[in-house]
């Protein structure tokens, strides 16, 4: 569509055209010779490398593109300036927890002695390193109510592939390692995904009307051959599972295990833990709820914390006390091994334990409420506008559907690309499944008053353009350097790499 | 599009045929519609089993991935190639595209599945029309 100027451009808030050039590959740009550096004359004999290399000597060196420094420079910086980030403005992707990541934690993992410490130093070097484990995984095990934990894990899926192994593990134990997963309609796709993948078949539990588990029905389908239940609480909808307790007893008094997905965790923080509902093993997103960064910034990091019953089951190596010093034990006959190389993504702990004791107990506690509060806000001034498909009290996020909207020929796709146009990341589109059309937010604790009313301004510009001009919708993005990609063709024919004319 | 009433249909939203003791097996256009351009079609191999309501394969389209459910027990005999390459065969008309035909072995099973106007009752109440 052929923007004109009935482009409302005065209604755009805070956004307004963008300003990169197209930006060709450095293979396109290339040109023979060209160097980003002078090396001084060869001062040592000159060997002749295919005699030394043989076979190995390779001639041809590849078609490897030949720029200048500056050349160089200003791709890569203006491709970053293509991007979206979180110090560019809010990042509502619900079940993301795309929260602030705090200066302070940058300055600690640069201190010398953290960023230049090497996982092969010896124990007696590197007590300081191993000092920052012991008291995050203090603070992690005290947060979330549990007896132990691993922080090696690299990401929320491995940490749900860790603790499903940790129950396997437990079952085989007792001779049994049983063949069923159960996993709610409402789950993250990871969850059925990682039962699969540790040899479980997966069995769907509906949701009732309020979006939460219909205990009744569980109680119908927890058998002997139940190894454990994966649940997300708050639920992806945002919703906490207030009959948590009894769902717990019911898989309990089969011998099933309870597996709760932290995702969700920023709503539970100070507030609530999941050691006293009962659950029996847990993962956590450093990356979500104790803001290491998330997404292109990585990498992630997902502990895995569980009962006493599922320790001895944990990966190697675990961190003990020698004497005074810390150090690993990898002497664990019962383990499921090691899950990760080295000790997990370090650098993650050192961020997230500057987070946990930048804040405080009474700092994680209000950062929790003020992640409700937001959610709710922005609930409370969508929610004329925009269909709430479970009207159940939020917690961090808040699910809409584009029932309305979808009427005018508008799907939540159209909504969050118009959202582009108004300087906003998209909101996350069709998840949870159990929305049609789901538009989920989350807006974390990390959002102002101020940017919370400019992202509401937005969504309520947003559903007036729905009624009165729905092809402006339809068709956006309309700043941006492209708008809409041909993602059928993109999966259907894809261009994997470049190649020369 | 008609929903062919010498079919039988599932919750899951396939179709089945049979022809003597084979059976022909596709998803329904209402399961094309609501998936999207179909970009991928991931299916079992000849000679393989399948089981009555458990998966056989899964279908890719740039919403989602979903599962296939095999409305009846009983052994591949052919797949549908031309969905390798061509899957959005299966978005132009997805009662003619079919995916696996499977040499039933429990024929029984057919009569329990849905008819064409039972399975359009259910998407009616699926999508609250």
């Amino acid at each position: 569509m052929a923007m004109t100027e009935a482009t409302p451009r005065t209604t755009l808030g805070k956004v307004r055209a963008h300003q990169t050039q197209n930006e060709g590959l450095l293979f396109e740009k290339s040109s023979p010779g060209k160097r980003a550096y002078k090396l001084p004359p060869l001062d040592v004999p000159e060997v002749n490398p295919g005699a030394l290399l043989g076979e190995s000597h390779r001639e041809d060196t590849g078609a490897l593109p030949e720029l200048s420094e500056i050349e160089i420079i200003r791709h890569f910086t203006r491709l970053s300036t293509w991007n979206y980030a979180i110090d560019l403005g809010m990042y509502p992707l619900g079940s993301c927890t795309m929260k602030y990541n705090p200066r302070v934690n940058e300055f600690v993992s640069r201190i010398e002695g953290l960023a230049e410490a090497h996982p092969y130093q010896p124990e007696s070097l590197s007590q300081g390193s191993l000092a920052i484990v012991e008291l995050l995984q203090k603070c992690l095990i005290e947060i979330t109510g549990m007896d132990a934990i691993t922080l090696q894990p690299a990401a929320g899926a491995h940490g749900e592939f860790t603790g499903i192994l940790l129950v396997r593990a437990y079952h085989e134990s007792k001779g049994n390692p049983r063949r069923k997963v159960l996993v709610p309609d409402s789950a993250h796709g990871t969850n059925p995904a990682t039962a699969a993948v540790c040899g479980y078949q997966v069995q769907n539990i509906k949701s009732n009307a309020l979006g939460m588990v219909d205990v009744d029905e569980l109680a119908k389908v927890v058998d002997e051959d139940t190894a454990a239940l994966m649940l997300t609480n708050p639920s992806t909808i945002g919703v906490f599972e207030s009959e948590i307790h009894k769902i717990a007893d019911i898989l309990h008094a089969k011998g099933a295990l309870l597996y709760m997905d932290g995702a969700n965790m920023n709503a539970l923080c100070g507030r609530a833990r999941p050691g006293d509902f009962g659950v029996d093993v847990m993962h956590l997103n450093l990356h979500k709820t104790f803001s290491t960064p998330h997404g292109g910034g990585g990498p992630g990091s997902g502990p895995v914390a569980c009962k006493a019953i599922l320790e001895p089951f944990l990966p190697t190596p675990v961190l003990v006390r020698k004497g005074d010093a810390l150090g690993w034990n990898f002497d664990r006959p019962q383990t499921v091994g090691r899950v990760r190389a080295y000790y997990g993504n370090y650098g993650m702990f050192i961020r997230a334990l500057a987070y946990i004791l930048a804040n405080g107990p009474d700092g994680l506690r209000q950062t929790t409420e003020d992640a409700v509060l937001n959610a709710n806000y922005i609930r409370k001034n969508l929610e004329d506008l925009y269909e709430l498909p479970y009207t159940t009290a939020s917690m961090h996020e808040v699910v809409f559907s584009d029932k309305r909207q979808a009427a005018k020929g508008i799907r939540t796709g159209d909504i969050a690309k118009r959202l582009i146009d108004y300087g906003f990341h998209p909101y996350t589109v069709s998840f949870p499944l159990i929305v049609s059309g789901a538009l989920m937010i989350e807006p974390t604790e990390s959002e102002s008053r101020e940017e919370l009313d400019l992202f509401i301004d937005a969504m309520r510009a947003i559903a007036k353009e729905v009624e009165e001009n729905p092809d402006l919708v339809k068709h956006a993005p309309h700043s941006t350097r492209v708008s809409r990609l041909d993602e059928v063709t993109a999966a259907r024919k894809p261009v994997l790499r470049w190649k020369p004319q | 599009m008609p929903y062919p009433t010498e079919y039988k249909y599932t919750k899951e939203h396939e179709w089945i045929s049979v022809s003597g003791n084979i059976g022909t097996v596709g998803i329904t256009d209402y399961a094309q519609s609501t998936l999207g351009d179909i970009v991928f079609v991931e299916l079992p191999k000849v000679g393989d089993d399948v089981t009555g309501g458990s998966t056989f394969g899964s279908v890719e389209s740039v919403k989602a991935v979903s599962d296939l459910y095999s409305p009846v027990s009983g052994t591949v005999t052919a797949i549908n190639e031309e969905l390798a390459t061509a899957p959005d065969k299966v978005n132009e008309n997805a009662h003619t595209a079919w995916m696996i035909k499977v040499e039933l072995s429990d024929p029984s099973q057919f009569d329990s599945l849905l008819s064409a106007e039972q399975y359009q009752a259910f998407i009616a109440e699926e999508t609250g029309k």
